[in-house]
């Protein structure tokens, strides 16, 4: 993949998290006090309202591709060498697909009452 | 290392310390600073004063510069701590009694002050710096690839680039990666890209898009900073990045 896609990725999964993690910020200090909206039924309760699981979901995914892209820019520019760089960007995919679905799979039990 | 005087006639009172950085890779460790006084009036440049401790004092320290009066980009160096081109900065304006030169940067050292420039050449080569075209001015029937004044601006102050390197010296992404491709042929590529009687923006947007090519610049802007010939290589970047972007066409 060219390296100007995934930069479009980069600055396109930055403003869509910011834009996400606003309407969650929102949501906890508006429909209630923001200690209260902490408490466990009430975390769960979000889980459980289907379209904002949806909302976390897709803030998982988006500040994972946007971590683990910067992550491996870092990485890059801190060393060089083929073996290296091939190692940091398949590590880096890796990882993020274990924390989407690590995260995802937190995100589907605690919607299905499992948690 | 002992401290030394000019034997130079000295014809104002104005003395500087000046510090040399010696280094030879192939037997010494690290470099050490050699420290001579030197005379200076308000015109010497901080070439003549190292011209000065070469030709009297120590006639082993190491400079490469040509032409005098930056046009060929030769005798760039560190010069209290900033990257400058040595002919084109007065001691009178350092405003310091104590100057030191050491060599650029981002650079591997040859010797004393000189740099070994290949990765900047061969980086500068590779963003195509040419005219690309199938036709040329010379081709019969003979005519010219005529500009308008506002299309002439898109480019005309990245054509003064020396290619001195003094912007991939002062360059911080340039310090840990090794492969970027840096502030100055970014620059360039700029140049030939906004040019309108080029032909070959594809092909040079194709290796500026690279894992260590334009992405990598954080914008410091330290190029644009230090550019003895006013280019502004920072802003040739972002500019670039429109083309990649889909801003520009």
């Amino acid at each position: 993949m060219r390296e100007s896609i995934i930069m479009k990725i980069h600055y396109g999964t930055a403003l869509g998290a910011v834009a996400l993690v606003a309407v969650h910020i929102l949501f906890r200090i508006t429909m209630m006090d923001y200690t209260e909206s902490l408490q466990y039924e009430n975390v769960l309760a979000n889980y459980q309202f289907i379209p904002y699981a949806i909302m976390l979901e897709l803030i998982l995914v988006l500040l994972s591709v946007h971590g683990f892209n910067g992550l491996r820019v870092i990485l890059l520019e801190l060393k060089q060498g083929r073996s290296y760089e091939r190692a940091v960007t398949y590590g880096c995919i890796a990882a993020m697909a274990v924390l989407i679905a690590y995260g995802s799979r937190t995100i589907l039990m605690a919607s299905m009452g499992m948690a | 290392m002992a401290q030394e005087v000019s034997s130079t006639e000295i014809s104002s009172s104005n003395v500087i310390t000046l510090k040399i950085a010696k280094y030879n890779p192939e037997h010494d460790e690290e470099a050490k600073f050699a420290e001579f006084k030197v005379p200076y009036e308000r015109w010497t440049t901080v070439l003549d004063a190292i011209l000065d401790v070469k030709k009297h004092l120590d006639h082993s320290v190491a400079v490469r510069y040509s032409c005098r009066q930056a046009s060929c980009g030769s005798c760039g160096m560190m010069i209290n701590g900033r990257p400058r081109l040595a002919c084109f900065t007065k001691i009178s304006e350092i405003k310091s009694d104590v100057i030191t030169v050491e060599p650029m940067k981002n650079y591997p050292i040859v010797r004393d002050l000189v740099v070994d420039l290949s990765t900047l050449i061969s980086k500068h080569r590779k963003v195509v710096p040419y005219m690309v075209r199938d036709d040329s001015e010379i081709t019969s029937p003979t005519k010219e690839f005529s500009q308008t004044p506002e299309q002439l601006e898109e480019y005309i102050q990245f054509a003064n680039c020396i290619k001195c390197g003094l912007c991939n010296s002062a360059c911080p992404t340039m310090a840990t990666d090794s492969s970027f491709l840096g502030p100055q042929a970014l620059a360039q590529a700029y140049r030939y890209v906004a040019d309108s009687r080029d032909k070959g923006k594809d092909k040079r947007l194709k290796v500026i898009d690279e894992s260590h090519g334009i992405w990598r610049c954080h914008f410091a802007g330290s190029c644009s900073q230090v550019c003895p010939k006013g280019v502004d290589p920072a802003m040739g970047i972002q500019l670039l990045r429109g083309y990649l972007l889909g801003f520009r066409k």
